[in-house]
């Protein structure tokens, strides 16, 4: 069967921040270092990554896992969602994206986030302009690591 | 004033109606925020005089400048009321979610005034504010209320405070419960009751801006880095644990209710394997990297699954106060006191004065209602909780505190009633630790005081204890008004001069050291100067007679009792010390240096 063209990134290096549950104390110290990165303010509901409660006394961080059928590329109308080769991550045209919100819909771990300033969507790009995830470098837990997938499983 | 949104939200339950108010910035730099705010705002609201159960009674939640940003352990908000247990002030810092949530729905303060005609709950939905009917809720644990309110809106980003069956009873030291119980003392629980105000659910979006976030990010991180390695950082939720064997070995382990200063079962209770309780989760405010909260959970035994967070005051209260070295026991204990929103070193003084007047004979038979009141009975610990929290029985005198329960049943229970000005005491025998008399002694604002024995590596041992104690005072309120947690206090090296950068790099606003000491003293004397308000004398600052004659029987470790005289010559060291006059009053003189004599910057009519 021919491939779709969404399953085009399917064979590409997975990056995402990891979290381990047992070590997370919810402090969301890595969301106030997102949003003070990414903002310029501390915003915890525009923080690429968040802390969520997942069950009476477990909390985790999510941010986005670069999922390997990327329904939120998928679920894209406007084709302004790609998988960018270079960085693991995802890439986003702002001209594109009307804020439409399906991504949002799509994302398994509600990692998309709606900035309604400018009416479109973000997601963790692994601080690609420093030497690792800020959020990873300042958890005091150190509950946050990179994961990295093997090449072409 | 970047990070301070300059804004009030003053909520009238008689009338259903807020409003936002804006809060001078002069205000905002005298009184920083937090406590400073709250007793400010509390002395310009309430008339003097005004009994603490009444309508015209405000309970202020006053934020801080650091709340909401990254600064280590800020996410703090101070409850300041007039304190129905003490008839003065009471100021208690929480922290936790819901102080993130009201500084991100953009208020410095929030103040609730008047009282509702049925029971009513208020949803702060950032701008605006509904008025809910609380029926439903009414009875309801704190917790439950928490959920039942939090599945009604549908959202976890809405944040509960809520007051349990205590609160609606009004138990004179009923508290608030915010998700995060520790212990909150002085009542404002029973405030919030007499108000038929069963809930405040907060939901705050909004972003926090900073004056230089580049500065308050290096800040911040260079504490937490420290955080790391602060002594009590490394021990965590073992930390109360620790203060209890440490105070205990000090020879000032409060016992039985102050009958003796060091306790058997210590041993037991610290036992690492078979003490029958084990470690669910460690879990952490937002933005503190330290982490102190260990939710316990009782392993076996009749009390299994009892789980809840446990504080040093809170084991010291309901555990060796009362005589009891079962781990689960205490757990359970401190559940129900949550539930029932009730505080627990409190509850604690107040079951150990039942419990030494049942072995004294006064509380016999009928009167105690059956349960065998001897100290140690685990189970007689548990029921009494609950009849406090529910007013039943023996509960209904206990309920008022030992001030006046002792005052109702008379027969000399008064001499063991251990409280200072209606608060009971806990936490160390001033006997066994002579620093810790002269806070007992004038506590200012019911606040769960440290414990300073643990504390003593960090001040400076000056020969006066008056002194000591006006530094330490304004060093404690100074954390309470910036709302950083007293837990981050091992990771300042010179704190008043980094606490300074982390102000001035979110509000802008320089202060340099000396002058934030002087406004850690300028908010002590606001505190003091409340009191004094409400009728305070100098016969108001003493202590139970019980730690003035008679020395602890078991004491060991370093010698010294205290005695009425030396007492009085300490309270006249502090007062000098303060510069107020010998009878504990302060000067006009003293109210116009610290820039105190000013009017009324924000009064209710204007």
């Amino acid at each position: 069967m021919a491939r779709r063209r969404w399953e085009k990134g399917s064979s590409m290096e997975r990056r995402y921040v990891q979290c381990d549950r047992d070590k997370c104390t919810g402090c969301m110290i890595c969301q106030f270092i997102c949003s003070a990165g990414k903002e310029g303010n501390f915003n915890l509901e525009k923080s690429r990554i968040s802390v969520v409660q997942t069950g009476p006394s477990t909390v985790t961080a999510i941010a986005c896992q670069f999922c390997r059928n990327h329904p939120c590329i998928k679920a894209c109308p406007r084709d302004a969602l790609s998988a960018d080769a270079a960085t693991h991550t995802l890439k986003l045209d702002k001209a594109r994206c009307a804020g439409c919100g399906w991504c949002i819909e799509a994302c398994p771990f509600g990692a998309m986030t709606l900035d309604d300033s400018t009416k479109s969507v973000t997601a963790c790009d692994l601080c690609t302009n420093h030497a690792q995830p800020r959020c990873i470098e300042v958890c005091p837990r150190n509950a946050l690591s990179l994961y990295i997938s093997r090449r072409g499983r | 004033m970047d990070s301070h949104s300059g804004k009030c939200l003053a909520v009238d339950l008689t009338t259903r109606r807020a409003e936002i108010r804006p809060l001078p910035q002069d205000l905002l730099r005298l009184c920083l925020g937090g406590v400073g705010l709250g007793t400010r705002l509390l002395a310009e609201w309430v008339a003097p005089g005004t009994p603490p159960l009444s309508p015209d009674n405000a309970i202020v939640f006053a934020s801080g400048a650091l709340a909401g940003t990254m600064a280590p352990c800020s996410s703090n908000h101070a409850t300041v009321t007039k304190s129905p247990l003490t008839g003065f002030l009471s100021t208690s810092v929480s922290s936790g979610h819901w102080s993130l949530s009201l500084k991100r729905a953009g208020y410095d303060a929030l103040i609730v005034t008047g009282a509702a005609e049925s029971p009513d709950y208020v949803f702060v939905d950032d701008e605006i504010v509904h008025f809910n009917a609380a029926g439903h809720l009414w009875g309801m644990t704190t917790q439950r209320t928490s959920e039942e309110i939090r599945r009604h809106h549908g959202d976890d980003r809405v944040r509960v405070a809520a007051i349990g069956p205590g609160g609606e009873r009004q138990v004179s030291y009923a508290c608030i419960d915010d998700g995060y119980p520790l212990s909150h003392r002085g009542g404002a629980g029973a405030v919030m009751g007499s108000k038929k105000l069963k809930a405040i659910a907060i939901r705050g979006t909004q972003a926090m801006a900073v004056h230089d976030l580049h500065r308050l990010e290096k800040a911040s991180l260079a504490l937490n880095a420290r955080a790391r390695t602060a002594p009590v950082a490394k021990n965590r939720q073992s930390t109360a644990l620790d203060c209890l064997l440490a105070v205990n070995k000090q020879g000032a382990l409060p016992t039985r209710n102050f009958r003796e200063s060091c306790f058997k079962g210590t041993a037991k209770l610290a036992g690492k394997d078979d003490s029958g309780y084990r470690v669910v989760k460690v879990s952490a405010c937002p933005s503190c990297p330290i982490a102190c909260r260990g939710l316990l959970q009782a392993a076996d035994g009749p009390y299994a699954w009892a789980a809840t967070t446990l504080d040093y005051q809170t084991l010291a209260a309901l555990g060796p106060q009362c005589g009891i070295d079962n781990m689960p026991a205490i757990l359970k204990a401190a559940e129900l006191c949550q539930q029932y929103g009730l505080d627990t070193v409190s509850t604690g003084g107040c079951i150990a004065w039942a419990m030494e007047s049942f072995e004294r004979g006064l509380l016999a038979g009928e009167d105690a209602g059956g349960i065998d009141l001897s100290f140690g009975n685990a189970d007689a610990l548990i029921e009494m909780v609950k009849q406090i929290g529910e007013r039943k029985g023996i509960g209904h005198l206990l309920a008022e505190g030992t001030r006046r329960a002792s005052a109702k049943l008379g027969r000399g229970s008064e001499q063991w009633a251990m409280h200072s000005k209606g608060l009971e005491i806990s936490g160390c025998d001033p006997r066994g630790s002579e620093d810790q008399a002269l806070p007992l002694a004038v506590g200012l604002g019911a606040e769960s005081d440290d414990c300073w024995l643990c504390l003593d590596s960090t001040t400076d041992r000056r020969s006066n204890p008056g002194s000591r104690n006006k530094a330490r005072e304004d060093q404690a309120t100074l954390f309470d008004s910036l709302l950083l947690c007293r837990q981050s206090e091992d990771c300042f090296h010179d704190f008043l001069s980094e606490a300074a950068d982390l102000y001035a790099a979110a509000t802008g606003v320089g202060l340099s050291p000396t002058e934030l000491e002087r406004t850690g003293e300028r908010i002590t004397t606001l505190k003091k100067s409340f009191n004094i308000r409400e009728g305070w004398k100098r016969s108001d600052d003493c202590l139970p007679p019980r730690l003035l004659e008679v020395a602890a029987s078991a004491r060991k470790g370093k010698a010294g009792e205290l005695a009425e005289a030396k007492l009085k010559a300490m309270l006249d060291d502090y007062y000098e010390a303060r510069g107020w006059t010998a009878e504990g009053l302060v000067p006009h003189q003293k109210l116009r240096e610290l820039g105190l004599d000013g009017p009324p910057a924000m009064g209710k009519g204007k």
